[in-house]
């Protein structure tokens, strides 16, 4: 017959009903996300990111805007119409970690790529209150500093690839180059959307001499919601 | 085991307690006083002062560790080791040596993450910033806990586990779970990056799912089953009566240990994550009610046929109101688990009322109730300096809450109504930046409570001096305030 | 077998089994004649200094 008793005087069995208890949990909801095969949806256009928006998304980390901006649009009538298609899971399959976020002190950014000019972007870094006068965002002009990442990002781009972001060899290998081709455009870009389809080229922050963290923010921005084909998403096929 | 007799002959190790009072203290009131800061940039955005450290962003998460893990982590290690002591009738596994390990060696990551997080060095998953460097420190000085936590309930003199020592072990264990199990990154450094910055191995829906398991869990297992702890043995103690139930505690800890850990996906209702894990998110959240409630019932009942000690003992008042606020944040959370109220509720300010209804009225109050009853204990002294003190700090604290949360519900609620009204002509009928307007006021009140309730913390700082200094404040006792009006 | 149906066992019978062990659990806490005993526990905290 089953007893309580060991559990209030055996300090080790009371050790194991509580990984018991908790494991259980857990497991079941967790485990089969990776199992699963439809737990994120086949999709026309996903792509790992170029090195510039890379590094756009370091610094989108780094100053922890997703404390105020969510990254994930809900299926809603409202939400549809003031962001866009709804998000995918396969958008983020690539989001080490996931910046879905809980708290949307600002709009959500799920689908902000291209809705605003690279100007209104830098402008709105800089002083939100240029742009929108009610706004009640940080103030950002550190961003106007040279962008430092050249001797780091081909070496973010190897660990992204160990814990599964399907970079090639030849995307690590031109990292730095296409980090620069990108920010200045011109010739040399045509291979980085080459590699990186639908990517923003071009000078995002008005000064053509530097790459600047303003420019690998505007980039990445830009990309956001972009890379989907959304005529291509079978909604029979999406989880919801 | 020959620490055992050198043990044996030891008192219980309570200069250990002491420190985690007085660190808990100190950083409640910075995690308390960071929190006013950035109440007041949402109010005020020039606050942010336009300097890159000073951002919410980066400020945001030195105030969610700062008041969860630096207050509420040192609140628990000083109730742990106090409580496991006395209810195993045994000094402290390890004794002042892996105490003290622990003691400097988690204020030592305290100050290693808040300065990182100002440096913008983060993992960027809420409530678990610190990167790789400090996970690893941490699991070591977790692993020291376990050791020093485990070590004394198996040398211990009573032949029973106390109930409380059920839910801190229950803390230790699934904390230590959770941290693991979130926290699995590799450093860039490995393959020519930078040393400072880590990915982690999750992506997308699966790091969600993870993250979530984690984050919730930290909620139920480090703010709820730890606190309960707490309550277990703090209440009876303070009241001077046993538990209303024990058999009642049992069940009650069973229960929400099992159900806790699967109610995870309800912050992630109408996301990307897969239907079928959200509705057994929303399941159990909605279940967790019934034992949240059976322990809520079990803490004021233990108070039955000694009422009158909330209006004589301003200490029982902490302790009882936050079995009072436990209740209704567990019945608010499973409310707005149901995925119908979420659809309203989720990104909005809601959320951080419900999260704050929950922290300053549950956790803190607990907390400051434990920590009146600690200090007059430890330092051997009477009794506090003042308990005019003590019910002036609860009732400013009152205050403070209950501005907070009802500024909350009104901005949240009205935030979320605003998302999704539309116009006679079926467009929307605000533009973002108006919903975000309209919060101005509400987040000017929000403030105005975390500034009561900082004053508070003060109050209570400035009555554990005097405490611990030996004086008593010349005052009438409220036991006698009855007993002189009766007899005129 | 695959681990998706191995799952799909599994899902239901844990939550069958943990139910009966968390049932089996109240009834030996609230079983009357344990009452005396386990109520005794609740005054560990009040004669520990």
């Amino acid at each position: 017959m089953f007893s309580h008793k060991i559990f209030e005087t055996n300090t080790l069995v009371l050790i194991v009903g509580i990984v018991v208890s908790v494991a259980i949990g857990g497991l079941v909801e967790i485990i089969p996300l990776f199992t699963i095969e439809n737990t994120i949806e086949k999709v026309e256009g996903m792509r790992p990111y170029s090195p510039l928006e890379l590094a756009g998304r370091g610094i989108y980390v780094r100053e922890g805007c997703y404390n105020c901006h969510s990254q994930m649009i809900r299926p809603f009538r409202d939400e549809v119409e003031r962001y866009g298609h709804y998000s995918l899971a396969a958008e983020s399959q690539y989001d080490h970690p996931f910046q879905w976020a809980s708290k949307r002190t600002g709009p959500d950014l799920a689908r902000v790529g291209g809705k605003y000019s690279n100007d209104w972007h830098v402008k709105h870094m800089i002083n939100p209150r240029n742009v929108v006068s009610k706004s009640i965002m940080p103030t950002y002009a550190h961003m106007t500093r040279p962008l430092a990442v050249a001797s780091t990002i081909a070496g973010e781009m190897k660990t992204l690839k160990v814990v599964g972001v399907p970079y090639t060899d030849e995307q690590i290998a031109n990292a730095v180059a296409d980090l620069e081709a990108q920010a200045k455009g011109g010739d040399a870009a045509k291979a980085v959307e080459a590699r990186y389809p639908k990517a923003k080229i071009g000078d995002f922050d008005g000064k053509p001499d530097e790459i600047t963290e303003m420019d690998a923010m505007v980039a990445y921005l830009q990309m956001l919601g972009t890379l989907v084909d959304i005529k291509s998403v079978k909604p029979e096929l999406v989880n919801r | 085991m020959t620490q055992a007799t050198y043990m044996d002959a030891a008192p219980y190790q309570d200069d250990l307690v002491k420190k985690f009072v007085l660190a808990a203290t100190f950083w409640g009131i910075v995690g308390f006083l960071v929190g006013v800061v950035i109440a007041s940039q949402l109010a005020f955005p020039a606050l942010n002062l336009g300097l890159e450290w000073t951002s919410f962003g980066r400020l945001r998460p030195v105030h969610t560790s700062a008041v969860i893990f630096a207050f509420g982590g040192n609140v628990l290690f000083a109730t742990t080791f106090f409580v496991v002591q006395r209810t195993c009738k045994v000094g402290l596994y390890g004794g002042a040596a892996l105490g003290g390990f622990v003691f400097y060696a988690f204020q030592a990551l305290i100050v290693v993450a808040a300065t990182t997080y100002v440096l913008g060095i983060t993992q960027g998953k809420e409530y678990a910033e610190p990167e790789w460097f400090g996970d690893l420190f941490l699991t070591v000085i977790w692993v020291v806990y376990l050791i020093t936590f485990v070590g004394t309930l198996y040398k211990r003199r009573e032949p029973h586990i106390y109930v409380a020592n059920w839910f801190f072990l229950a803390m230790i264990v699934t904390i230590a779970l959770l941290h693991l199990g979130n926290n699995l990154a590799i450093p860039t450094g490995f393959f020519g990056g930078s040393w400072l910055k880590s990915y982690n191995i999750y992506a997308g829906v699966q790091d969600a799912m993870t993250q979530w398991w984690y984050g919730h869990n930290a909620v139920g297992f480090f703010l709820t089953a730890g606190f309960l702890g707490i309550m277990y043995y703090f209440v009876p103690k303070r009241a001077e009566r046993p538990v209303y139930s024990y058999r009642l505690s049992i069940v009650h800890f069973w229960a929400l240990i099992f159900l806790y850990i699967w109610a995870g996906p309800h912050h992630l209702h109408y996301t990307a994550l897969p239907d079928w894990a959200q509705t057994l998110g929303m399941a159990f959240s909605v279940m967790l009610w019934m034992p949240s409630w059976g322990g809520m019932i079990n803490g004021l009942m233990t108070l039955s046929g000694a009422w009158e000690k909330l209006r004589t003992d301003p200490v029982i008042r902490f302790l009882v109101t936050s079995i009072g606020f436990y209740g209704m944040s567990t019945f608010e959370g499973p409310a707005m688990s149901i995925k119908a109220v979420n659809s309203l509720s989720h990104y909005t300010d809601w959320t951080v009322g419900h999260v704050h209804s929950g922290a300053l009225g549950w956790v803190a109050f607990v907390s400051f109730g434990a920590l009146y009853y600690l200090v007059p204990v430890l330092w051997k002294r009477e009794r506090l300096y003042s308990m005019r003190l003590v019910s002036y700090h609860f009732w400013i604290a009152t205050i403070g809450i209950v501005l907070y949360i009802t500024a909350m519900w009104v901005s949240g609620i009205m935030q979320g109504l605003m998302w999704r009204a539309y116009d006679d002509l079926g467009f929307l009928q605000y533009s973002f930046i108006e919903t975000v307007a309209a919060m101005h006021p509400y987040y000017v009140i929000r403030a105005m409570g975390g500034v009561l309730f900082l004053v508070g913390a003060l109050i209570m700082a400035y009555n554990f001096i005097q405490t611990i200094l030996g004086n008593m404040r010349d005052e009438v006792p409220y036991e006698a305030t009855g007993y002189v009006l009766a007899r005129g | 077998m695959s681990l998706q149906e191995i799952y799909q066992l599994a899902r239901p019978l844990w939550t069958v089994w943990i139910f009966l062990v968390f049932l089996g659990i109240v009834a030996w806490a609230f079983w009357p004649k344990n009452k005396a005993k386990l109520e005794e526990h609740g005054s560990i905290p009040l004669n520990d200094d």
